[in-house]
């Protein structure tokens, strides 16, 4: 293995690091306001269970937090520039994948923020175990699509 | 009263959210595919993300549970969960394999659809798809 040293350049990974520190903070800040885990995926799923089988429960927040989130890139651009972003599918894999994730992360209670940032916080085996098995299958999925198949979809 | 702050409260934690999404990475597919191809050259940018976010929230959580309870004295509404079966792990090959095909997992689609770009609206719709086909698999199952 080689490190790509064009991509990880040390302000690349300044950035990451002070990303990182911010993702923490926003979860921290959530759980102590809230005392709510900050996972998108189950915020999302808690919406749509709510349309599906009518379900009562508090999604004020919810709908405030996600109007933070999708509203962070419109308050970026007042400032500066939004930093590259390179897409890596067509409609096929974005479809495909929407979906996986959809489904994956509702069997699973969660995703990387959820599991990955706030339940490795909290030292939660659980999270450990889900955070290990989408990280082992998404290496193998990159594996096998762009090195043993060599397609993007 | 409390309401209207806790609501205030859980926008800034998307703001804050979605723009440590920006800044380290995340929202770019490409450095999240990066971080996942081990076989080619390799950014290990992302691990530095989730090592900055670990630092902060182990310590966040840490007091919390201390005080145990938020800030405006409410109790907390977290997971107890501690179970570990084929449900979790399945659930999260099949995230993962998502994840590995498009490089973007829920927050940051969020982002992506936030800033216009047409690929997140895409995945956010196919997303919330699957979280409906879920709702809809789990309330006929229980049904029957």
């Amino acid at each position: 293995m080689t490190i790509d040293w064009q991509a990880f350049t040390l302000y690349a990974a300044t950035a990451a690091l002070v990303g990182g520190f911010m993702i923490g903070l926003a979860a921290v800040w959530l759980a102590w306001t809230n005392g709510r885990i900050a996972g998108i995926s189950g915020i999302l799923g808690h919406l749509v269970e709510l349309l599906v089988q009518q379900k009562r429960e508090a999604f004020g927040w919810r709908i405030a937090f996600l109007l933070g989130l999708i509203g962070a890139p419109v308050l970026w651009t007042l400032v500066a520039a939004l930093p590259a972003s390179v897409q890596q599918t067509g409609s096929l894999g974005l479809v495909i994948g929407g979906l996986l994730v959809g489904v994956g992360t509702r069997y699973a209670n969660g995703c990387t923020s959820g599991h990955g940032i706030c339940g490795l916080s909290r030292f939660s085996l659980r999270s450990f175990v889900a955070v290990c098995s989408f990280m082992g299958s998404a290496v193998i999925t990159v594996y096998v699509l762009r090195h043993l198949l060599g397609v993007t979809l | 009263m409390n309401r209207g702050l806790q609501w205030a409260a859980a926008a800034l934690a998307g703001i804050v959210l979605g723009l440590g999404l920006i800044l380290s990475g995340m929202a770019n597919p490409a450095k999240v595919i990066g971080f996942l191809d081990i076989d080619g050259p390799w950014d290990p940018s992302l691990g530095l993300v989730m090592g900055g976010g670990l630092v902060v929230g182990s310590i966040g959580f840490a007091v919390l549970k201390k005080q145990n309870k938020t800030l405006l004295g409410e109790p907390l509404n977290l997971p107890a969960s501690r179970k570990i079966d084929l449900r979790l792990i399945l659930g999260s090959i099949l995230f993962g394999i998502g994840w590995g095909i498009t490089g973007i997992c829920p927050g940051p689609g969020l982002v992506l659809l936030g800033a216009g770009i047409p690929e997140g609206l895409i995945y956010i719709v196919s997303l919330l798809a699957g979280m409906t086909l879920y709702s809809v698999i789990e309330k006929v199952r229980h049904r029957i």
